[in-house]
């Protein structure tokens, strides 16, 4: 798709990038890591909200985080875009890389890191404007001029969606069913050209046939984008993850407030059928959680 | 009384009724509020009522010439109406010139940029700055105002004058537009900043392009509210632009000039006979009338777009 890598090229130079883009590794060579994570815990003021996470995200795998609510897996999505910067209390230690550049080095700009490493929210959020300018809001805010009709196009064919919006594109966004409107939101965070997706929660908020859409959608697009999706839901994460990591939680005695903890990570038909960890059969099988 | 306990099966019509007395003390009680309701509804209807009588004696036998003439002096039969609206127009664009921008820039640091422990402190000081008599707003307009800015800026401006004043009533309404915009801008949901903050926008264009879009209908609203007050105020304007018994005609805002509510004020104040010929005592009615009006309209317009506001996400 030259096409394609020409518009890569473009934002690349202005968004002047710091961190090239690599193909796909071929059949039989192992896959690179987008990110690695070693040593981290999360604060929220005094409270440790999660501790002890060291993963890596392989490029062009879907990784899901599973666990029980206030294990820490979406504080732990939130870490990759520096989405906790938001909230003034938020306090990461450890060491989070992105392609070998330390994502908390001072020298880092969110901002930078937000354009390259998108998001999708628990609810669909799409923005009070037309579903042209949802899709455009990326693009623009990264700098792009001109027309962007081809980009908002390719983002919304990216997303599943054309079909159903493309004769009402200056319709608002929020007149959208809340699966069109997820989907919306995905082609907002592609439309910018991102390298990895961080879906939090995405179908929580979706009827069943909603979310096998999305959940289709995330298969397909795999082959452009590194996946990590945090869900509750199991079934989901053995139908569309690569590898999976499981969070639990520990209560402190003295606080009696719960930290969440990795208890283990691998292959996902291995967390689901032949886990090491007690804890994570309990969970899978449904035992606990 | 028929007794609860066993037999469910038969009740009689009376086994309902309850207690009489309480539903007599029901009453009394909704009564007693309605009454406390109504009063608000009462007195308004009333003021105007009051207005429109002296009112229409003024404008059935004024005449028509003596409203368009070279200034404001009911004394002496000249109710020059233009003179008086267009001092109010001019207090009210000075005001708004100064409250507009402060006040948004203010309700924009608060609600996006100012840390929890910084709002806590800024926000009650706003409030005290709400909360100072407009009188004591109206001598800091006359002896700081005027001298120290006002004059400065044009070394012909006379001490009263409409600049000083217009300022002045800008202060007194940066509080309420840092207050209600603030309001609406923090009543957008911070799913659309995060949405925003996680495509790679940066705090002032998720500002600019998103929580003041979706905030818009409560920013005017606040804007129509602070016009509506500007209007309405009378004590800066009556203290710092100087025109006393009535003012000619001017649009110049380094002289001394009179709005229509310090037009009422200085006929009506240190007695309690309006002095003067013929109308001057209904046309102050007039004047009240036309104030009433537009304060009227523009409340309703804020509203309006405060449901608005309520409705968009």
């Amino acid at each position: 798709m030259p096409d394609n890598l020409t518009r890569e090229v473009r934002l690349m130079a202005e968004n002047g990038s710091p961190v090239p883009r690599t193909e796909p590794a071929p059949p039989g060579v192992p896959q690179q890591a987008v990110f690695d994570v070693s040593g981290v815990a999360v604060y929220y003021g005094d409270f440790r909200a999660v501790r002890d996470v060291s993963l890596d995200v392989r490029q062009h795998e879907i990784t899901a985080f599973i666990g029980p609510s206030g294990c820490g897996k979406s504080t732990m999505l939130r870490c990759f875009n520096r989405m906790n910067d938001l909230i003034d209390t938020a306090r990461v230690e450890g060491d989070i890389s992105y392609h070998g550049v330390d994502l908390y080095d001072p020298a880092v700009n969110p901002v930078e890191v937000r354009r390259r490493i998108g998001m999708v929210f628990q609810k669909p959020n799409p923005f009070p404007k037309s579903i042209y300018d949802n899709v455009a809001y990326g693009p623009k805010v990264a700098g792009a001029k001109g027309n962007l009709d081809d980009v908002v196009e390719e983002a919304l064919q990216g997303a599943a969606l054309w079909d159903e919006v493309k004769d009402r594109l200056k319709e608002s966004g929020m007149s959208l069913s809340g699966g069109q409107q997820q989907r919306l939101c995905i082609a907002r965070a592609i439309a910018t050209d991102p390298e990895v997706l961080l879906m939090d929660e995405p179908c929580s908020a979706l009827d069943p046939i909603a979310t096998g859409r999305i959940e289709d959608l995330m298969v397909e697009i795999k082959e452009r984008y590194t996946i990590i999706i945090v869900t509750h839901n199991m079934q989901q994460a053995a139908r569309v993850s690569d590898r999976t990591a499981f969070f639990t939680t520990e209560v402190n005695e003295e606080s009696d407030r719960r930290t969440g903890l990795l208890v283990e990570y691998a292959d996902t038909d291995k967390i689901f059928t032949t886990p090491d960890d007690e804890r994570t059969e309990n969970y899978v099988t449904g035992r606990f959680g | 009384m028929t007794s609860l306990a066993s037999n469910p099966t038969s009740y009689s019509l009376e086994d309902f009724h309850g207690s009489r007395s309480r539903m007599r003390k029901e009453r009394i009680v909704r009564a007693v509020l309605f009454t406390a309701a109504s009063t608000s509804i009462v007195i308004s209807v009333a003021i105007v009522a009051s207005l429109i009588g002296e009112a229409w004696t003024f404008v059935s036998q004024v005449e028509l010439a003596a409203l368009w003439t070279d200034g404001w002096f009911p004394r002496r039969g000249m109710y020059d109406v233009k003179t008086l609206v267009s001092g109010s127009l001019i207090v009210t664009v000075i005001a708004m010139a100064v409250a507009g921008p402060l006040g948004l820039g203010a309700a924009v640091y608060l609600s996006e940029y100012a840390p929890a422990t910084v709002r806590k402190v800024v926000k009650p000081a706003l409030e005290i700055l709400a909360g100072i008599p407009s009188v004591v707003l109206g001598f800091f307009a006359l002896t700081f105002l005027s001298p120290v800015i006002v004059q400065r800026l044009n070394d012909e401006a006379t001490q009263f004058n409409i600049a000083a004043a217009g300022i002045g009533v800008g202060i007194l309404t940066i509080p309420l537009v840092a207050s209600i915009s603030e309001d609406a801008m923090r009543s957008v949901p911070m799913a659309l900043r995060e949405a925003s903050y996680g495509l790679g926008a940066r705090k002032i264009t998720t500002t600019i392009r998103v929580v003041i879009p979706a905030a818009v209908s409560g920013l005017v609203a606040a804007f129509i509210v602070a016009v509506s007050r500007a209007i309405g105020e009378t004590m800066v304007v009556f203290i710092a632009a100087g025109a006393t018994g009535g003012s000619l005609f001017s649009t110049d805002i380094f002289r001394p000039g009179q709005t229509m509510t310090a037009a009422m004020a200085s006929q009506a104040a240190g007695t309690d006979q309006v002095r003067g010929a013929g109308l001057t005592f209904q046309s102050l009615f007039f004047v009240g009338m036309l104030l009433f009006l537009v304060t009227l309209v523009l409340n309703v317009l804020a509203s309006r777009f405060v449901r608005r506001v309520r409705q968009a996400y």
